[in-house]
């Protein structure tokens, strides 16, 4: 598509009079680009959001001992980090831990006699055996588990990858709702100009010439719309982006939004008018077809 | 382009060769939807170069007669030739090819109501892609031959009913066609200008232009002198040779 395709001649122009903004589908176009720049930041961000997390928790593990008495959480600490592949261990004290089951169990429900288990927070090196260094702390330790920390975040990443599918899913939705109004807008505009096509027809008019006509109207009519959505979609972005992003940048440890992504939601005003183009070429031709 | 090269040769090949008839009608039959045939076994031809009028009375399928001639429908039997090729069954993408060969005037002329009088009689260069310096000449030489050139900028509702049919006439000559069909062409107009427009169709007919007229007007037909009758009734051709009982050779020969 290039700008002598929508400018076309002033005599092409002259055949389907009615400039653009006068029909609703401007209007439509712009509203679901609007919608889907949004949704598709959404998305992104909910993604980027998971990448954050998963790589967080990536190398980490903790070691649970069900008891971290006679000097056991030591022995245990000594040999973590001595063990190949360990970069970090990190004891949680007693003291927090007491804290902690004291929440579960109420105030006093942990007795001196009730053991208190003991969490060592492990990070690991990129290559580390995980499964070897599980067997190496755990052996001949009773009780001892092994624990991926992106186990215990699992749900949490599912339900961000879930709503990042349902993003993407919505997107292409808003995408299958635009398609079809452009298919109405371009019945509707064959309808109006019924008699102006059947006189093209008539004196050998192809097919490809008709078509030309009004994909260039309903493309002009997409450029229009997707310039103004996409123009509302990016102010609102930038207002989020001085409050809410900054705030969710921070949460999640990095730009919710990166430059790639803003590159990606700049491409979909312009998938925009590229889909409304094939979809109007796609539905006069179709209508073309219907006639001798 | 290549389908149509190959769509030609392979009826020329199948028919042996170009024919000296413009137009060949083998018993050709018509019908809309589930209806009565309008138009039965029609067999026909009319040869390069004749002059004809089409008659009948109302309803006994002129206009469809026509729209087959024009390509606007296919028949629902027979075959039907146009220029030497066998276009019956002819793929959607030849026929542009072959009605740019044609010019047609519309009984209700069909001009384009938002584009002017010069823009309605440029159209049917501007689609063959002549640019706008190319065709400016020929648009006004042809508007002041149907006496239209202080109409140029005027749109059609504006014009009166002859001045439109006059702006129809134009649009179907401008690209001197081989075949120019009109549809009661004087039906809108008064005497004075049915013998212009008669003029213009006999002129056109001397630089070689097949012309069909379908008309009510005894009239126009009295006034053309060797033009070769087709006449319809009830959707058939009945006496073939009409008022013309000796066609000279190499015009209409109604089988």
């Amino acid at each position: 598509m290039n700008a002598s395709f929508l400018a076309g001649t002033e005599a092409e122009r002259r055949l389907l009079p009615g400039g653009t903004l006068r029909g609703p589908t401007p209007y439509v176009i712009a509203i679901m680009t609007f919608a889907m720049m949004i949704v598709a930041a959404a998305g992104l961000a909910l993604a980027n959001a998971a990448g954050v997390v998963a790589g967080a928790v990536e190398h980490r593990y903790v070691l649970q001992l069900p008891d971290a008495g006679s000097g056991k959480l030591e022995a245990a600490l000594r040999a973590s980090r001595s063990a190949p592949g360990v970069i970090g261990a990190e004891a949680v004290s007693e003291g927090e831990m007491r804290e902690t089951l004291e929440k579960w169990l109420g105030p006093g429900g942990l007795g001196d006699d009730l053991p208190v288990p003991a969490l060592i927070h492990l990070e690991l090196a990129p290559n580390a055996d995980a499964g070897r260094i599980a067997a190496l702390l755990t052996r001949g330790v009773p009780g001892a588990r092994f624990i991926a920390e992106q186990a215990t975040v699992q749900p949490l990443l599912g339900s961000l990858r879930a709503l990042r599918w349902l993003a993407v899913a919505l997107v292409l939705l808003m995408a299958g709702a635009t398609s079809a109004a452009v298919v109405l807008a371009a019945r509707g505009a064959l309808d109006t100009h019924r008699s102006t096509i059947e006189v093209m027809h008539g004196i050998g008019s192809t097919d490809e010439q008709v078509a030309l006509l009004f994909q260039r109207k309903i493309a002009l009519d997409a450029m229009v719309g997707s310039l103004i959505g996409g123009a509302l979609a990016a102010a609102a972005l930038l207002l989020i982006g001085g409050g809410g992003l900054a705030m969710a940048s921070d949460l999640a440890g990095g730009p919710p939004l990166r430059a790639s992504d803003f590159l990606l939601l700049a491409m979909l005003p312009v998938a925009a008018v590229m889909l409304a183009t094939l979809v109007a070429r796609f539905a006069v031709l179709s209508a073309l077809h219907k006639v001798i | 382009m290549a389908r149509q090269r190959a769509h030609a040769k392979s009826c020329q090949t199948r028919r042996g060769g170009p024919l000296s008839a413009i137009v060949e009608f083998d018993s050709v039959g018509l019908r809309y939807g589930t209806g009565a045939e309008v138009l039965r076994d029609l067999d026909f031809r009319l040869a390069r170069g004749g002059f004809y009028f089409l008659t009948g009375p109302s309803g006994a399928g002129k206009t469809s007669l026509l729209q087959l001639l024009y390509l606007a429908r296919r028949p629902t039997r027979g075959r039907i030739q146009l220029f030497g090729q066998d276009l019956t069954d002819a793929p959607r993408d030849v026929l542009p090819d072959y009605r740019r060969r044609i010019g047609v005037v519309f009984q209700d002329f069909r001009l384009i109501r938002h584009l002017s009088a010069f823009d309605n009689v440029a159209l049917p260069l501007r689609i063959t892609g002549k640019s706008d310096a190319e065709l400016e000449g020929p648009v006004r030489e042809m508007l002041a031959w149907v006496g239209l050139a202080d109409r140029a900028s005027a749109r059609p509702p504006t014009l009166s009913g002859g001045e439109q049919q006059r702006v129809a006439i134009a649009r179907a000559v401008i690209s001197q066609p081989e075949l120019l069909v009109a549809d009661e062409p004087t039906g809108n107009v008064d005497a004075e200008m049915a013998a212009r427009l008669l003029h213009l169709f006999t002129a056109l007919n001397r630089l070689g232009t097949t012309v069909v007229v379908a008309t009510h007007d005894v009239g126009l037909i009295a006034r053309t002198p060797g033009a070769q009758l087709i006449r319809l009734e009830k959707g058939s051709l009945t006496d073939p040779t009409g008022s013309l009982r000796n066609p000279p050779l190499g015009t209409a020969q109604v089988r």
